[in-house]
């Protein structure tokens, strides 16, 4: 296993921002999947779209240059590109649901081998709401879930999502510090693995079932 | 010629108890804030807020949520704000979450002079609870109905006279879509210009949807 979780972090964003071609249209969710902007490949121009109405979206912006009128989903302070623009939120889910964002990366608390999905709630305990998280897995072309394999020890891809789901059937990729799975008509498929680790040890830290790609292929990151 | 523009008074006279209110903005950004600390000062009470979020305990629409002022909250995201969640908790609050996508499109849709929308979103999971589905070419969806609101305030970067609207930057949101969906909409004017000052290609809410113009004391 990888103990250090920022280096897994790290792997995960490093392994997704090469999924990306040329000006395609990707929404990033808050926290690791924020990552991913700091590792796209050079030469790869990737348009990034925030959901509260804007595509075109920079990184933070340099100390004394901050602007409160330019927000990202999380309600932090972004720049825009020059190709940028804005809209409103009727606009911006239309982009969404309307299948012309590319890729939406986000987090779970579950995923299972069915491609279902659970990222906002969790009964009795945390309750911040759906936001636009499940507009985004219905709608985006590509659903790319980027999670730690386990927390606390215990397996975060399951054989059937227990908590209440974002989305059913609507995941297409699972990346993990581990290896990069995808979910098929017939289940879940292991396509790449970290050379810091063995099948094996996948499985124990697997709940679902998957199948190991003929074409196995080692994680580039 | 237009006599849109309203002082305190005006606006405070417009506030009852009970009343459905949207409010513009996402996470606090593209809010009326002058026009929330009227709302405040008017101590209503059991109104119903229309939002994207319930913002945090100290800024925006979350404020009055702090205050206790609302009933019910329609929002779709309330993580941000320890107080919505506490007050649900409670059973003092009633909330319903809505998917942002959704929560817009029943707004616009209420604007707009439709009876609902059809969407993908929310299929399979607890969001179609006790709503109709419907199949269009072999693909289901959930028909989501219209949200109307007796008031509307938003915040309007920059506002001529005639009402029309230019919102800067993101904080555009929800506000142009609140400002079709109520019986009376009331814009914070940040910057307050003569008509004819604005580009008209460049309006992005039309002046007549406005109903009052109140000038910002936003610093």
């Amino acid at each position: 296993m990888i103990e250090d979780i920022e280096l897994a972090k790290n792997i995960i964003a490093k392994r997704i921002a090469r999924e990306f071609k040329n000006n395609q249209l990707v929404n990033l969710g808050i926290g690791l999947p924020t990552m991913v902007a700091n590792h796209i490949p050079q030469g790869v121009n990737v348009i990034l779209q925030s959901e509260n109405g804007m595509i075109g979206m920079g990184p933070a912006p340099e100390p004394g240059k901050e602007n409160p009128e330019v927000t990202n989903a999380g309600g932090a302070m972004v720049t825009i590109l020059p190709h940028g623009c804005y809209f409103d939120s009727a606009t911006s889910f239309a982009l969404i649901r309307g299948k012309h964002v590319e890729y939406t990366v986000l987090g779970a608390l579950e995923v299972d081998q069915e491609g279902s999905l659970a990222s906002w709630i969790i009964p009795g305990k945390k309750v911040p709401g759906m936001g636009g998280a499940m507009d985004l897995v219905v709608g985006a072309k590509n659903v790319i879930v980027s999670t730690l394999h386990t927390e606390r020890g215990k397996p975060k891809i399951l054989k059937k999502c227990r908590l209440p789901l974002t989305a059913r059937h609507v995941v297409n990729m699972i990346v993990t510090e581990l290896g990069v799975f995808r979910v098929t008509p017939g289940g879940l498929a292991l396509i790449e693995i970290n050379k810091d680790t063995t099948i094996d040890e996948i499985r124990a830290n697997t709940e679902a079932d998957f199948i190991v790609s003929d074409n196995l292929k080692t994680m580039e990151v | 010629m237009f006599d849109k523009i309203i002082n305190k008074n005006d606006f405070t006279s417009l506030i009852k108890d009970g009343m459905v209110i949207m409010v513009g903005g996402f996470l606090g950004c593209g809010t009326p804030e002058t026009l929330i600390d009227l709302v405040l000062a008017s101590g209503a009470k059991n109104l119903t807020l229309i939002c994207n979020d319930t913002s945090f305990v100290d800024r925006g629409v979350g404020r009055l949520v702090a205050a206790k002022q609302a009933a019910k909250v329609i929002t779709s995201h309330i993580g941000t704000n320890p107080e919505t969640g506490k007050q649900m908790v409670e059973g003092t609050l009633n909330v319903e979450l809505v998917p942002q996508g959704t929560l817009a499109e029943r707004i616009r849709c209420a604007g707009a002079g439709l009876g609902g929308v059809l969407t993908p979103t929310g299929v399979g999971t607890v969001v179609e609870e006790g709503k109709q589905k419907i199949t269009v070419d072999g693909h289901e969806y959930l028909l989501e109905l219209p949200l109307r609101a007796d008031l509307a305030i938003i915040n309007g970067s920059s506002v001529d006279k005639a009402g029309n609207v230019v919102y800067n930057a993101t904080t555009r949101n929800f506000n142009p879509l609140m400002a079709m969906a109520a019986s009376v909409v009331v814009v914070e004017a940040e910057k307050l210009v003569e008509p004819g000052a604005l580009m008209p290609e460049l309006v992005m809410t039309p002046g007549p949807l406005v109903t009052h113009i109140f000038k910002s004391e936003k610093r």
